[in-house]
């Protein structure tokens, strides 16, 4: 993804040039985070415990018509009781220059393990949300969405 | 002045999980965008949000530059007893916002 | 999702009955659909969501503007009162000719008269917080009404301007308003399908500016977007294409404060 050709770059910046941006833009390659970056995020956050798949469910829109503003919700099964609940939420981006999008804290007295926000994507790509659970036991979800205009590149 | 939108019902049933919804007014500044000369716009960002019940942390968020301009969140928590719930929110320089809504709990 | 997003755009025709009502000034146009009907059901909903359009944000900050004293005393709602009513629908007669100002004025500049007959305090900068805020929570109060249109013989000569400035060819591109949001409107441009360009919804949650701007804020983006050179907010020709785009959208419902691409 990062080795985007720069035929793509320039034929975008043509684009939001032609749809009315103000001025000069960022050049959105040079920013975008790579895999390294995003596994190193994931590292910091949850060092080297696996993460299983599952129990989380990620919703995104399939298209967004503008990378400025996604919908996001994330929603974890879990009873959320004092026994078994989600302790921490954490939102992962492959594409975006900060592959860390927002960390949540929960715990029994948050009632249900579910909480929705409004993110800004870099690029076409797939959204990866990580829930601790009070076990130490780490389970993700994932969710892909096409960005019509990469948030980044616009004014 | 930052225009902020809190929704919480005004009365729950105690043990009644509510939605909590917050809304406010905020550029969201990356770090990454550039001015009308290419300037970079240093970031400016709010870094974290908290709602506290009667005193007690019942959630806590983390932002980072991928969040929208105007952040919105959407959460819950379990009503317990009547009483405040406080939110905060905090910038990279420590500025903070601060609003308080009450809660009536039948028990 | 097509399919609804269709039968939406039907509705909202259907409703403003703008097909079957006589237009001797604006033929281009079959039928007059608002922007909301080129939107993805996501920026809709946001939109119809009173608590999370960030457009309300403005919608609030105006409305304490609104009932803020000046120092003599008067705030906005001193004339305008909750037994008045008077500006429930104010908005959807401007621009409108101003017999004080002698010349065509928009909301923006109707409250900025006021602030000088009224409240003796300067006139706020176009495009600033506080003016924003407080023509988006008047053109809230008309949410739901439909846009006059009127025309009035003494103001023709700015409609003509703005019929013209929205027909002329400029910039680099050589594009005329009309060429997009009249010959085009429906078709794809890009990622982007054409809306017909109609003023219903301002001042606008843009998703593209991240913040609220007013209609003169985006004919500069579309002034610019063609490569011509902008003009400034509040200038009188922007006035008078705003009067001209109230006429050619006549019968739609005032949406502000819209959520747009």
């Amino acid at each position: 993804m990062i080795n985007q050709s720069l035929f793509t770059l320039n034929r975008r910046r043509l684009l939001q040039m032609g749809t009315g941006a103000i001025a000069i833009t960022a050049l959105p390659g040079l920013a975008l985070a790579d895999e390294k970056a995003f596994q190193a995020s994931r590292k910091a956050a949850f060092g080297n415990t696996p993460i299983n798949e599952g129990r989380v469910e990620v919703t995104l829109p399939p298209i967004a018509e503008n990378g400025n503003s996604v919908p996001i919700t994330v929603k974890v099964d879990s009873p959320m009781t004092d026994a078994s609940h989600v302790k921490r939420i954490v939102i992962l981006s492959p594409r975006n220059p900060v592959p860390d999008m927002s960390h949540y804290k929960l715990g029994p007295y948050t009632g249900r393990a579910e909480v929705s926000t409004r993110i800004r994507l870099a690029g076409t790509q797939s959204i990866e949300a990580i829930a601790e659970m009070n076990d130490g036991s780490l389970w993700s979800g994932s969710k892909s969405t096409v960005v019509t205009l990469a948030a980044c590149a616009i004014l | 002045m930052s225009s902020i939108r809190i929704s919480i019902p005004e009365t729950a049933e105690a043990g009644e999980v509510i939605e909590i919804k917050t809304l406010i007014q905020h550029p969201m500044e990356s770090g990454f965008g550039r001015g009308a000369r290419g300037q970079v716009i240093p970031r400016d960002i709010i870094q974290t949000f908290t709602c506290d019940y009667n005193g007690t942390t019942v959630f806590e968020a983390k932002f980072f530059p991928s969040t929208a301009a105007n952040p919105f969140l959407t959460f819950f928590t379990r009503a317990t007893k009547s009483g405040a719930l406080t939110f905060t929110w905090t910038d990279l320089v420590g500025e903070t916002w601060v609003e308080t809504r009450n809660l009536i709990v039948s028990e | 999702m097509r399919a609804s997003l269709i039968i939406l755009a039907l509705a909202i025709v259907g409703c403003s009955q703008q097909t079957n009502q006589p237009n001797a000034n604006y033929e281009t146009l079959d039928e007059v659909i608002s922007g909301y009907a080129f939107l993805q059901p996501e920026t809709q909903a946001l939109q119809d969501d009173e608590f999370s359009n960030p457009g309300y944000l403005w919608v609030d900050k105006g409305e304490a503007l609104f009932n803020e004293p000046a120092a003599n005393g008067q705030s906005c709602a001193s004339c305008h009162t909750d037994e008045d009513r008077s500006l429930i629908g104010a908005s959807t007669h401007f621009p409108k000719y101003d017999e004080r100002a002698g010349t065509l004025i928009n909301i923006e500049g109707r409250i900025n008269l006021c602030r000088v007959t009224h409240q003796s305090v300067p006139k706020l900068e176009y495009e600033s917080e506080h003016l924003l805020a407080l023509t988006t929570y008047v053109a809230n109060l008309s949410k739901g009404s439909r846009v006059a249109g009127e025309l009035s013989p003494k103001v023709q000569s700015n409609y003509d301007n703005g019929q013209a400035y929205f027909n002329m060819r400029r910039g680099q591109f050589n594009l005329s308003c009309a060429q997009c949001h009249d010959d085009n409107a429906g078709k794809s441009l890009r990622g982007d399908t054409i809306s017909q360009g109609h003023s219903n919804g301002f001042p606008t949650y843009r998703l593209e500016w991240q913040t609220l701007g007013s209609l003169h804020k985006r004919f500069q983006y579309c002034d610019i977007g063609v490569r011509a050179e902008p003009l400034p907010g509040g200038s009188q020709t922007y006035i008078d294409l705003e009067y001209f785009l109230a006429n050619r959208g006549r019968g739609l419902q005032v949406e502000t404060p819209a959520v747009r691409r």
